[in-house]
């Protein structure tokens, strides 16, 4: 079956300006995601993970070189632009949740619908809708201080899902949990991919994630090592 | 979405209450500052134009050279007819005859010999008359400390500190000593009726007030007066107008050729207060002016605080997809929205606190008994027009800019970098 492309990486270059110097985070970088992919991005601190992700989200835009992202350039969106992109596309989940913390968990997870202007009868639907998916029904009217790490992660999911985007960047979205919070999570967003279709790409250098993942890209040094599909290599042995 | 924003502001203690309270502090202390210095300038010169200088005052010009020793000698004649003239020509005002005079007052015993005597500063004003306004432009009423006010000739009414040093009682006679207008010896008997506190040293340490019949009379100045003041019927002193005033009068009546002529002073003209005037307006305006700047300049660093304290929120709601504008647009306007309930409340709470100020007052008598200037032993604030809106100058203003100015790092800063915030 033949995949679409949602994301291009051309030769990116991403550089910072350290003392009177450069230091290049991101060096030639060319790759390709697809729809409905389940990909982690691995490697060790400094490796440029995040800055990868940064400019995959329209967070960063590259030095040099070009990422597509849903046929629009990076490079070239206005603030507005990225905004947009962001708000109706892509959705994000931090390592440390990032909870609005005077806000319950119903309203975190409405907050990027409000964003979209969505009707208040198709938002609460969406919003509920979500929660279910990440099974905490029971914890509407909660705040973020009465959750534990894992509910937290699973409300930043659901405020990451509740817009349906085609894309989500999850930063290191487990290296605060504990081994069975992980894999709860996982889980979760595994189901979210295969009965969404959503595209899933994660910066993490977390073994239990690894195990989930249908594609490891390996960076160093802010060079692609490798790009390993795991289907491919079960279905090779 | 507005809601929503509504309902964090008011959860979130950090976003809402301390910060109005800050702006709180901050607009009741630059309202009370103002109130309080102006009402200390104003008392000043309201005390002077009530008991000494007027809204104008007309002597003739011979006095007005020799003002500090009253000389009656050089006192002006026909003061009917120059208030005649002057309250037709300016019909918005009004005037009156007063007579100053200095003299000795003499507290006999049972036998008529001198018991105890004292110098004396005194005032001959329109006692009887029901329209002079004497009596309540001189806060007579609320000065009596015992007694009454004078009601027919040959009573007479003397502080009260002054008559407890000479030992006086009310009903007791007193003998005025002093000179008449032609120089010779005038010897007067009065009866004490009353006993004034005015709440001024100079006042207090030995004033008598006798009607103005019986001062012309004891002196000897039929229809002649030591000097005419006018008052503008909203008794409140208008510099610009009373300037006006001055000239016309002036050019009507001055004749430089004859030193008994009249001629009209305004009160900045008088006891050295155009100086006083001019430093009031200037201490009120440095004053005001550098506590609404320090003012602004701590709620603006409130403001500012506030700002970058949320650098990681804002980096997570544009992450989630809020444009900068919005983000901005959001700040601003809750920054209004805290401003102006912090102006309202801090301006409230600040004329509260003037208010019972104005109506209390501080007393410094014990900083002022040896003065010599006509001015108020209990200061008092003033709430004028402008300190029910002086407060939203830091109040808003200023917690807006800062709040701005923390908000440019909003579109100053990568966006990657304010997301960068939420890690830390």
């Amino acid at each position: 079956m033949e995949k679409s492309s949602i994301i291009e990486i051309n030769n990116l270059i991403k550089r910072f300006p350290v003392g009177g110097g450069f230091f290049t985070a991101l060096d030639d970088i060319n790759l390709s995601f697809s729809k409905g992919e389940f990909t982690g991005i691995v490697g060790p601190s400094g490796s440029g993970k995040t800055t990868l992700l940064n400019i995959l989200g329209s967070l960063d835009v590259p030095t040099e070189g070009e990422a597509t992202v849903l046929d629009k350039k990076i490079s070239t969106l206005s603030h507005k632009q990225a905004a947009q992109l962001r708000n109706g596309h892509i959705g994000f989940i931090f390592q440390t949740y990032n909870l609005l913390p005077v806000y319950t968990v119903y309203e975190n997870v409405e907050f990027p619908l409000l964003l979209l202007k969505m009707p208040a009868r198709e938002r609460e639907k969406a919003v509920q809708e979500a929660i279910e998916w990440v099974g905490l029904t029971d914890k509407i009217k909660s705040k973020p201080a009465q959750l534990s790490g894992g509910e937290s992660q699973r409300v930043a999911i659901a405020r990451a899902m509740v817009k349906k985007p085609e894309l989500v960047l999850a930063d290191e979205p487990t290296a605060n949990l504990d081994s069975e919070n992980s894999h709860h999570i996982l889980r979760t967003m595994e189901k979210l991919n295969n009965d969404l279709n959503t595209t899933f790409i994660f910066a993490t250098h977390d073994e239990k994630v690894m195990s989930y993942l249908k594609r490891i890209i390996r960076l160093e040094d802010g060079q692609v090592v490798k790009d390993d599909w795991m289907e491919l290599k079960e279905a090779a042995s | 979405m507005i809601k929503f924003l509504i309902k964090g502001l008011i959860r979130d203690r950090n976003r809402s209450m301390f910060p109005i309270l800050t702006v709180t502090v901050g607009v009741s202390l630059t309202v009370l500052i103002h109130c309080w210095v102006t009402g200390i300038f104003s008392d000043m010169i309201d005390v002077n134009a009530r008991f000494s200088t007027g809204h104008v005052k007309i002597m003739s010009q011979s006095y007005l050279e020799n003002i500090d020793q009253s000389p009656n000698d050089l006192a002006l004649m026909n003061a009917e007819d120059i208030i005649a003239e002057a309250e037709s020509i300016f019909s918005d005002m009004n005037f009156t005859t007063r007579i100053r005079f200095g003299g000795l007052l003499d507290a006999p015993d049972e036998n008529g010999e001198t018991r105890s005597q004292g110098t004396v500063m005194g005032l001959g004003i329109d006692l009887f008359s029901t329209n002079s306004g004497e009596i309540d432009r001189m806060n007579i009423q609320t000065s009596l400390m015992a007694g009454e006010i004078p009601n027919e000739s040959g009573e007479i009414l003397i502080s009260k500190e002054f008559a407890d040093n000479l030992e006086v009682k009310l009903g007791d006679p007193v003998t005025l000593i002093s000179s008449t207008m032609y120089g010779s010896m005038a010897m007067q008997n009065f009866t004490v009726v009353g006993m004034v506190e005015f709440g001024m040293s100079a006042m207090d340490r030995g004033a008598i007030i006798i009607d103005l019949a019986d001062a012309q009379y004891a002196l000897d100045m039929v229809d002649a007066a030591s000097e005419i003041v006018g008052y503008f019927d909203d008794g409140i002193y208008e510099d610009e107008q009373a300037q006006l005033v001055v000239k016309d009068y002036n050019a009507r009546f001055l004749d430089v050729t004859d030193e008994f002529s009249p001629i009209m002073q305004s009160l900045r003209q008088q006891n050295q207060l155009d100086a006083m005037l001019s430093y009031s307006e200037a201490m009120i305006g440095i004053i005001v002016f550098i506590f609404v700047l320090a003012m602004s300049i701590v709620l603006w660093n409130a403001g500012l605080l506030g700002g970058i304290r949320r650098y990681g929120e804002y980096g997570l709601r544009l992450a989630i997809g809020e444009n900068k504008g919005h983000v901005f647009r959001s700040m601003i306007s809750e920054s209004v929205a805290i401003g102006i309930a912090g102006s309202f409340i801090g301006s409230i709470i600040g004329l509260g606190f003037a208010l019972y100020l104005q109506v209390y007052g501080f007393d410094v008598s014990q900083f002022t008994q040896k003065t010599t200037m006509m001015i108020p032993n209990v200061y008092r604030a003033h709430i004028t027009p402008v300190a029910y809106y002086i407060g939203f100058v830091p109040g808003l203003f200023s917690t807006v800019l800062g709040t701005a100015l923390s908000g440019i790092g909003i579109y100053r800063r990568k966006t990657a970098d304010l997301f960068k915030e939420l890690e830390t």
